[in-house]
């Protein structure tokens, strides 16, 4: 079980240092299947168009942006929460397949398909009977 | 007329509040997502020149999971988030939340209850509230008083 807790492991320190402007966290759901991770994230507000998904270095970076001018020339009488893009990346430490990396967006929904590689596949062997 | 607007909340909340403002520059990702707190999803209110406006933060909702209601001096917004836990599944995260969760959004003045709009857009629902005529901007023309005498 301990290993399997490390398969994707959060990349420490996210984008906030590089990127400029105000990034946000999406809550993330991340299941593991036979054959493949699903990683689902929150990304209310996000510009399918727009979001990028990269996997390289086994590092798997999401970022979605938003657009940010809907909130121009407001004043907020009360604010819960801050319109701007949201960037999140982790370290999959699983070999997974980058070629075969799906993703799809519905209703503020982002949801990423990585697919095993055939090598960790888990494979059962047929055991013969003499 | 000055009046402080504030959709009240448990204390907790509101020091979590303060805390997120203190540490949001340092804290990775900024401030924790309001809903994240269990009290429901995160709401931004404003004022346009003709209505109140109400955003709400509600990935993955439809239509058929959210109600809406205008009772007295509140908006009363009711949501379901869907329950998304699959079977036979190894779970690394789990951070999204589920559940039902009201929000009441107290309206600082008087609205048209009648033709109250919403609409749902990436995950977004944005309330529009009319204001009734007598809370809209009425420009007072200052007449030129007559000589006296």
């Amino acid at each position: 079980m301990a290993d399997q807790e490390n398969v994707v492991v959060e990349n420490a320190r996210g984008c906030e240092e590089t990127r400029c402007g105000q990034c946000y966290r999406p809550n993330v759901d991340i299941l593991e299947k036979p054959d493949e991770l699903v990683v689902v994230a929150d990304v209310p507000g996000a510009v399918t168009e727009k979001i990028s998904v990269d996997f390289a270095d086994g590092i798997l970076s999401v970022h979605a942006p938003v657009d940010a001018s809907r909130a121009d020339g407001r004043t907020y009488l009360a604010q819960e929460f801050g319109v701007g893009d949201y960037y999140r990346s982790f370290r999959v430490s699983q070999e997974i397949d980058p070629s075969r990396i799906a993703a799809e967006c519905a209703d503020g929904v982002l949801t990423l398909h990585l697919p095993k590689a055939e090598t960790v596949k888990p494979r059962k062997i047929a055991v013969q009977a003499r | 007329m000055v009046f402080r607007y504030t959709i009240p909340r448990h204390p907790i909340h509101q020091l979590r509040d303060e805390m997120d403002r203190l540490l949001s520059g340092a804290w990775p990702g900024g401030p924790l997502a309001a809903w994240a707190r269990r009290e429901g999803p995160a709401v931004n209110v404003w004022e346009a020149d003709d209505a109140l406006m109400v955003e709400m933060e509600v990935p993955g909702v439809k239509n058929e999971n959210l109600d809406i209601s205008v009772v007295e001096n509140e908006l009363v917004i009711r949501v379901e988030l869907p329950e998304t836990e699959q079977q036979g599944v190894t779970y690394h995260r789990r951070e999204r939340p589920v559940g039902s969760f009201d929000r009441h959004v107290p309206l600082p003045f008087e609205v048209d209850a009648e033709h109250v709009s919403a609409e749902l857009s990436r995950g977004v629902l944005r309330v529009t509230l009319p204001k009734v005529p007598s809370a809209k901007p009425r420009k007072i023309e200052v007449k030129v008083g007559g000589q006296e005498g």
